[in-house]
């Protein structure tokens, strides 16, 4: 029998769950963050989310070679980066197999970006229509080539940090292959659930529990069952904070164990959390900065939280919520932010500096505002680095100043002497935000414009 | 009376000879906090400005009598840092260190939660401010005199900003608390709440969330049911791109979608009065309480 394309490629529906992290907000700043995403037009864009765990989302073939160092069952496949080796390897694994595009957005499947190759032309073919295709904004570099499976059944299973419980929640449904939202909203009972003590780790009997009440086929509860406790040891040994497998497939066998009919991860998502980086040196290389915006990049290279808006407004604030408000103040003002940026705590004068050289390298900002309130961060550090700022740089845009907090005489003291042009020094928040709406739209109505 | 901190807190601050170490722990002895010692391990037998210095916490506590803990050591010392204080009898641990990674925070909450001696605030917090009483943390205090306000916030900086604006209409606070902005905070709004309501001298609650998570509907039903006081809630975040927080699995378990609005239905749906901007809240807690706090 014959691999069913759209079943062997995990179906679309699979696909539009898209990634659940998100490749940005990463403050290696939990708290740095914003709301995240649908800044960039291609989707996946960024956004902030203070709370969520600044995470490093990995590609699919990286989430499987995880996997398989674990133990957990996937099919066999081979990274390709050119048609030639995706050739290679195609004709390595045998036909039918699956030319798969890497990138880290949902969608692939509907995008084209996945395709079955049943001889050495059609594969020579989908690589070549598939290297270098724009899939909702990024390009693909990467190919995994993939023994093509038969799918008897697809199941869907994830670990997440569930943040309420404060525990590791594993989720089973012998309805993957699709949106598990869907399914979630559907019909909620599904899927089965069930917390797992981390003090206590996986055991068996969590496997068993959910195999049977998620109601997977008898032959396979075991395989399942362990499958699931391996995704578990992905999720505590990488220091993950989401696993994710849709679908999970019921295949012809044999099985390790000797079954007839064998399970494997056909899909991978993973996400590792990016604090606990320094303890998985193998894993901190597997970032994939060519999907980074190049903005974002150097914020990032920086150890800022730089998220790009569609405004003309540019922002730097410290701390992930007074940045927010900043941004819902000027909007209230009637003012468009051009980016959430947060120096957090503890900003030495350089790296105000390099704020100011990343927002001003958005063209479009007219007008600056920084909204500091200083508790760790020191105020007459914040003044240093504007003043620092303007001697490397010397901005052409206004600046609005607002500075409360720790040593905030000194910092007001030190601008004062300053004198730097077109800085303006605001006493409160709301001022603040009012005069730098005031001054980008003077700036905007003052624009050349031929 | 305040809750948390207070004249009979005892802290002794883990990190007390880093850079930021020194600083705050002095800056919070200078405000009258009862400073008594200090830990960095390879360090017992010195002192910073007086206050001495312990190899461990366990030498800390028996030597001192410290019963709150100020961690302020690097991301990967702090859970260590913080299970230390719990077993040396520690029971206040306020953790300002950021980036502690997930899976140790995990762990650090769920040993504190079987164990059930320590109460954690953080981490990734500002602290805990009684204005006149105590102050353990980064919260600049120059800005907030002892009144009738009781803050509970996610978000450092923010509170600050709540709270010079409600300064600046007169009010006072009982106590500033930053549970911290990490997905496993020690301490949730509920908790803080809770604390508020039992508090005689807080009369009016002020609540700052931020999107993400679902800490914030769930504090909504909690006040419906069980805060008597008047509450006034303010979210950050309402132009901030919109967001899956934690993706497609992250909202089927909270079963929210986390954003600035929903936060802000949730609360208003419960009777909560939520101010769009800082500015707003101070005026929706002077509608509330009078200006009788100003006179």
């Amino acid at each position: 029998m014959e691999a069913a394309p759209g079943a062997a490629c995990g179906g679309p529906g699979g696909e539009a769950a898209g990634w659940p992290g998100g490749r940005w907000a990463r403050r290696e700043v939990a708290r740095r963050e914003v709301a995240r995403r649908e800044v960039r037009p291609a989707g996946g864009g960024p956004g902030v989310d203070p709370g969520k765990v600044p995470a490093m989302d990995l590609l699919e073939y990286q989430g499987k070679q995880l996997f398989a160092r674990h133990g957990v069952p996937v099919p066999e496949g081979r990274l390709a980066v050119s048609v030639e080796e995706a050739l290679a390897a195609a004709d390595d694994l045998g036909y039918p197999c699956v030319i798969k595009a890497q990138v880290q957005i949902g969608g692939r499947g509907k995008a084209g970006g996945i395709k079955l190759a049943r001889d050495r032309d059609e594969a020579r073919q989908h690589a070549e229509a598939i290297l270098g295709m724009d899939i909702r904004g990024l390009t693909v570099h990467e190919l995994w080539v993939e023994k093509a499976s038969e799918i008897d059944a697809e199941y869907y299973a994830s670990v997440v940090f569930d943040r309420s419980a404060k525990a590791p929640l594993l989720m089973l449904s012998t309805r993957g292959g699709m949106d598990i939202e869907e399914v979630a909203a559907e019909d909620p009972q599904a899927i089965a659930r069930l917390h797992v003590d981390p003090l206590l780790g996986f055991q068996d009997f969590h496997g068993r529990r959910l195999a049977f009440e998620a109601g997977v086929a008898g032959d396979v509860v075991r395989q399942v069952g362990e499958m699931l406790g391996r995704l578990y040891e992905v999720f505590v040994a990488e220091e993950a904070t989401l696993v994710e497998v849709n679908p999970l497939i019921v295949t012809s066998g044999p099985s390790e164990q000797g079954g007839v009919r064998a399970v494997r991860a056909l899909d991978a998502k993973v996400t590792l959390d990016d604090n606990a980086m320094f303890r998985h040196a193998d894993n901190a290389q597997l970032r994939d900065i060519s999907a980074e915006d190049p903005q974002e990049r150097m914020a990032k290279e920086r150890g800022l939280t730089y998220v790009k808006l569609d405004g003309d407004i540019g922002i730097l604030g410290n701390g992930a919520g007074l940045v927010m408000s900043t941004l819902d103040v000027v909007a209230e003002a009637g003012g468009a932010p051009a980016n959430f940026l947060d120096a957090g705590g503890g900003s030495k004068a350089e790296a105000i500096t390099n704020a100011v050289e990343v927002i001003l390298s958005n063209p479009r900002v007219k007008a600056v505002l920084f909204n500091i309130f200083g508790g760790i961060t020191r105020c007459d550090e914040v003044a240093r680095g504007l003043i620092e700022a303007f001697h490397q740089i010397n901005p052409q845009v206004p600046f609005v100043v607002r500075l409360d907090g720790t040593n905030d005489q000194e910092g007001r003291r030190l601008l004062a002497e300053a004198n730097l042009p077109n800085v303006h020094v605001e006493a409160t928040m709301d001022g603040a935000a009012r005069r730098v709406v005031e001054l980008a739209a003077a700036e905007v109505m003052e624009a050349p414009s031929g | 009376m305040s809750i948390l901190v207070d004249g009979s807190t005892r802290l002794c601050v883990s990190g007390i000879t880093g850079r930021e170490g020194t600083f705050h722990s002095l800056r919070n002895r200078e405000y009258g906090t009862n400073v008594v010692g200090g830990v960095t391990p390879g360090k017992g037998g010195q002192d910073v400005d007086g206050i001495p210095v312990f190899n461990t916490f366990a030498e800390a506590v028996r030597e001192t009598g410290a019963n709150t803990a100020m961690i302020f050591v690097p991301p990967r010392f702090a859970a260590d840092s913080i299970l230390e204080a719990e077993d040396a009898g520690i029971e206040l641990i306020v953790a300002i260190t950021e980036g502690i990674p997930a899976h140790d925070e995990l762990r650090v909450f769920n040993t504190l939660r079987r164990n059930g001696r320590a109460r954690l605030i953080g981490p990734n917090c500002p602290g805990i401010l009684s204005p006149g009483k105590a102050n353990v943390g980064i919260i600049p205090a120059s800005f907030f005199s002892a009144g009738n306000v009781g803050v509970v916030s996610r978000s450092g900086t923010l509170t600050y900003q709540i709270g010079n604006v409600l300064a600046q209409q007169g009010f006072g606070n009982s106590t500033i608390v930053g549970i911290g902005g990490d997905p496993v905070p020690g301490t949730d709004f509920i908790d803080v709440l809770a604390m508020f309501e039992a508090d005689p001298e807080t009369e009016l609650i002020v609540m700052c969330g931020e999107i993400g998570g679902d800490a914030e509907e769930r504090a909504a039903d909690y006040i419906a049911e069980h805060v008597s006081k008047p509450v006034v809630g303010y979210i950050a975040g309402f132009t901030a791109p919109p967001g899956k927080t934690m993706g497609h699995a992250g909202a089927i378990v909270s079963g929210s979608q986390g954003t600035a609005r929903a936060k802000a239905e949730a609360l208003e749906r419960r009777g909560v009065r939520v101010g769009r901007t800082p500015t707003q809240v101070a005026e929706l807690a002077v509608s509330l309480l009078g200006n009788r706090s100003a006179v």
